[in-house]
């Protein structure tokens, strides 16, 4: 079963080594999206370390859920999530999978990107620690849930921008929750609560998100 | 035994079937015929435990497939239109990622099996710089491997030039006569004359009978 | 297993009954409103701090309540449509949703015009009216997400889901945000959207309450058995019911 699971990471991989820019472009749009942050407020670095937190995590939010939207339409159009959903395998398990490499092939490139947010709004080291590690435990969920959203719209022509309308509101708490975090550790002030929440709402979507994604799969198959 | 109880079907409010009932036993090969948008694709989809039945159901040894789906799905194979096959694989890997969802035990030679689908010195291309028929042939490369006992196949011919289909032909035969079920549908005339092939005629609802 | 219980016969039942429901909760809801206005408006005392303004909240918080009781009895249809395949509750789910997006707008808007004599501000990033917000947008995800399918089975199924998912999720939302605002700008404001209130002023908001209750009810009846003679155009009885009254 695991060795299935295996399975699908192995070709996502696979897939994706054979088209980087899926990798790469939702980088880029994560420092496009920041760098106009500075432009449009201006460059005083008061103001751009206060609004850092909420810049990078909007940018990794929106990032996150552009690139979603191919999580599994690919595979709906060539027919491969049929032959998943076919498989004497839970499709639970096999989502998780996906969701996984997915969260693995855009999502870990922007939290290794993100020394390079500490240099462009002047953050000191805790700041960028906890944005770091807002990151790695808020991104997870925030593929989780998206995955339910797509799964939902992958049989529609148009799912794209419902996508967005649809699951943004969902992902509100652990956006804010990241900022706070970020926040207390910027006035060096301690931030484990915050982390706690978030690595709590990142179990309770591992667990439940999945079977959320399977069953809403099943039904934007039929 | 794999049977259809009285299913119907309801697409966009428009009643494709209603009480269709059939059974296929071991040793069967059975094409679904009717004309274009008559519901056979969905009766597919309905056989594969893809989409629930709006009344009805399918069974498989007594047991609605839905309450078995991970016990029905090892003993089933289906191709629909779209193959699964990955244009930024190739042939090879395609084909490998098959054999480990669907028969990790198996050894059988991944390569020897491309050859029999004519795909010799192709493995190594990838799926989307192949023609349509080769791509479908990769699919179609799983029923050498498969041991599944039911085969759904939604237009497996698609594609495929004269001589493939007779080969194709030749592999049902050798299928059914181990116990192994086939539906299938096809515009293409079978020369199949086994007794067990049979075929089932899909028709279009008398306008009076649009109302389930 | 209630699948083989006879789909059919209960989409025509459900419809019967709605029907025979639908008089009562209208005329309810029409006597209830009467009342509870002319009480509201004219005879309830005027609160001694913020004078007649204060009257608002005969229709400021009863929509208030039932932006949120109805997302909360759509979580509970699409739960049983979930668990039970029960193709009614789909259909009361997207029944019931336009209606409560409609409340959750009336409260977000008469609490901005609440806000602007009592604040000085159309609008501030209050906890409660911030998660009254978000609450309309999960409305309108669903509303969006139901509309853009064109098999409307399908499309019950699918808004069924995101309505659970949003529904796991309000409380975590509503947390999430009282928290950000308290440490963001103190908690001044939220005690002020909570007074407690005297008796006469309580009974016509208690009557206003049912009213909206009822007129809920009544609109969700209709929309109810709308979506049931749509939804099954290709049934008989909905046929013969079309032939009695053409």
């Amino acid at each position: 079963m695991f060795k299935a699971c295996w399975s699908v990471i192995e070709r996502e991989l696979l897939s994706a080594s054979r088209r980087k820019s899926d990798i790469l472009n939702p980088i880029w749009f994560f420092l496009i999206v920041i760098t106009l942050f500075p432009l449009s407020i201006g460059p005083k670095a008061n103001t751009l370390t206060s609004i850092a937190p909420g810049v990078i995590w909007v940018a990794a939010l929106l990032s996150c859920l552009l690139s979603l939207e191919r999580l599994f339409k690919d595979d709906y159009v060539d027919g491969s999530l049929e032959q998943l959903m076919l498989t004497p395998y839970p499709l639970t398990l096999l989502v998780a999978a996906k969701v996984l490499a997915h969260w693995l092939l855009t999502c870990l490139p922007i939290i290794l990107f993100s020394p390079l947010m500490a240099v462009f709004f002047s953050l000191d080291w805790p700041t960028f620690w906890a944005i770091a590690l807002t990151l790695l435990l808020g991104t997870p969920t925030i593929c989780l849930l998206g995955a339910i959203g797509v799964a939902l719209t992958v049989g529609l022509r148009k799912g794209g921008i419902l996508l967005s309308l649809i699951m943004l509101p969902l992902s509100i708490p652990v956006l804010i929750i990241s900022t706070l975090a970020i926040d207390a550790a910027s006035m060096s002030q301690p931030n484990i609560a915050y982390l706690a929440m978030l690595g709590a709402i990142l179990v309770a979507a591992i667990t439940l998100a999945p079977m959320a994604i399977a069953v809403s799969l099943r039904i934007s198959m039929s | 035994m794999l049977e259809a109880r009285a299913l119907s079907c309801v697409r966009e409010d428009r009643l494709l079937f209603k009480d269709l009932s059939f059974s296929v036993d071991e040793g069967q090969i059975l094409q679904i015929e009717g004309p274009n948008g008559v519901g056979k694709t969905s009766l597919f989809r309905l056989l594969a435990g893809l989409q629930p039945a709006y009344a009805g159901d399918v069974f498989w040894h007594d047991h609605a497939i839905a309450s078995i789906r991970e016990q029905f799905y090892q003993q089933l194979l289906f191709l629909g239109h779209y193959t699964g096959v990955k244009p930024e694989l190739t042939a090879f890997e395609n084909l490998r990622f098959f054999q480990k969802m669907h028969n990790p035990t198996q050894q059988q030679d991944l390569w020897a099996v491309l050859a029999q689908v004519g795909l010799a010195g192709y493995e190594d291309l990838l799926s989307s710089q192949l023609s349509a028929g080769q791509q479908r042939r990769v699919a179609l490369a799983r029923l050498w491997l498969s041991d599944a006992n039911i085969w759904l196949l939604d237009e497996p011919f698609t594609a495929i030039d004269k001589k493939g289909v007779k080969v194709l032909e030749q592999l049902f035969l050798k299928h059914a006569a181990r116990g192994g079920r086939v539906i299938l549908t096809t515009h293409q005339d079978l020369q199949l004359d086994n007794q067990m092939f049979s075929t089932l005629s899909l028709r279009k609802p008398a306008p009076e009978q649009q109302y389930v | 297993m209630w699948k083989f219980l006879h789909p059919y016969a209960k989409a025509q039942r459900s419809y019967e009954l709605a029907g025979t429901l639908l008089p009562w909760f209208a005329v309810l809801a029409v006597v209830s409103f009467v009342l509870g206005t002319a009480w509201g408006l004219a005879f309830a005392p005027a609160d001694y701090q913020q004078g007649d303004s204060f009257r608002i909240i005969y229709i400021h918080v009863p929509s208030a309540i039932m932006s949120m009781g109805v997302y909360t009895s759509m979580a509970i249809a699409a739960l049983i449509g979930l668990v039970w395949q029960i193709r009614l509750s789909d259909m009361a789910v997207a029944a019931m949703a336009p209606v409560g997006a409609v409340f959750t707008f009336i409260a977000l808007f008469t609490g901005a015009a609440w806000g602007k004599p009592m604040w000085g501000a159309w609008w501030v990033w209050d906890a409660r009216l911030t998660s009254e917000l978000i609450l309309l947008f999960l409305y309108l995800g669903v509303i969006a997400l139901y509309n853009a399918f064109s098999d409307k089975a399908l499309a019950g199924k699918a808004a069924g889901i995101l309505t659970l998912v949003g529904w796991i999720n309000v409380p975590i939302i509503h947390f999430s945000v009282e928290w950000w605002n308290t440490l963001h700008q103190g908690a001044t404001i939220t005690k002020f959207a909570k007074p407690s209130i005297a008796g006469p002023m309580l009974w016509p908001l208690l009557i206003m309450l049912l009213a909206f209750t009822c007129y809920f009810a009544a609109v969700m009846l209709i929309r109810f058995r709308n979506e049931i003679l749509i939804r099954e155009s290709h049934r008989p009885w909905v046929k013969q019911l079309l032939l009695k009254s053409a």
